[in-house]
């Protein structure tokens, strides 16, 4: 798994129009739909189970870092995208800080070993500090597509 | 030295829920371990062993543990015995799942 198996590049947003989550979850949505990733008719029912996870338990885990996720009928391939913000968004982090980047994943109901190793890699690479603090400082889709490039292949 | 300050306990469990060790059943664990004093370490049994710190959701997202994975359960402290017990009737109650 790759995070260009499920990545959907055009969907990246440099910079976030939002400063709370909730908007932040509708503006991510709302790009993988205007990229072809998801039907139109379907952001709702996506946001609205986002936000009940999140509700849940905040995928804040620390470090300027937010990974919401959700499983979800709507969702017929898995799809992801990712979301950066200099000001910083309240995320309800389990850190208390706010966060800078956001990694959001959305996966078919019945593929849980897909949705895990999607996980992996997603944490994997925000576990590194390095990786981390460059996401943090791409401010362009072509610096974010880079930086998960490089991850891929290793580098 | 009291012999239980530095009582290490491990365990093997399988991982017994569909969805495997997603997110929520992650923070589960994490939660549960840092009620303990003992370090907790987990790792996986196979082809590609893994291990990770018990009190780091990232860490434990990380070992993308699926359905039928075997983890090797460590804790190391003064409450060693009930990290392991606790902790492994956590993931064999399924986290509450199905």
């Amino acid at each position: 798994m790759k995070f260009s198996d499920f990545i959907v590049e055009k969907a990246i947003i440099p910079e976030l129009k939002s400063h709370d989550r909730d908007g932040v979850l509708r503006e991510l949505v709302t790009a993988l739909a205007a990229n072809g990733a998801l039907p139109a008719a379907a952001v709702e029912d996506v946001v609205a189970a986002l936000i009940k996870r999140e509700k849940n338990g905040s995928t804040g885990f620390g470090k300027g870092v937010a990974v919401p996720h959700v499983k979800h009928p709507r969702v017929r391939k898995m799809v992801g995208t990712i979301g950066r913000s200099t000001r910083g968004i309240d995320f309800a982090a389990l850190d208390h800080q706010p966060v800078y980047s956001v990694v959001l994943l959305l996966s078919p109901e019945n593929q849980p070993q897909q949705h895990l190793a999607a996980m992996n890699i997603i944490f994997t690479n925000l576990q590194k500090d390095t990786f981390r603090k460059f996401l943090r400082q791409s401010a362009t889709m072509a610096a974010i597509k880079d930086l998960l490039d490089e991850a891929d292949s290793g580098r | 030295m009291h012999p239980q300050t530095m009582a290490s306990v491990s365990r093997e469990v399988v991982i017994a829920n569909r969805l495997g060790l997603h997110a929520r059943p992650a923070m589960q664990f994490v939660d549960l371990a840092n009620r303990f004093r003992s370090s907790v370490r987990v790792e996986t049994l196979g082809d590609k062993p893994q291990q990770a710190d018990g009190k780091s959701v990232m860490q434990m997202i990380v070992l993308a543990a699926v359905e039928g994975t075997r983890l090797r359960l460590t804790a190391e402290g003064d409450d060693a015995e009930e990290a392991v017990a606790k902790l492994a009737e956590l993931i064999e109650s399924k986290f509450g799942e199905e």
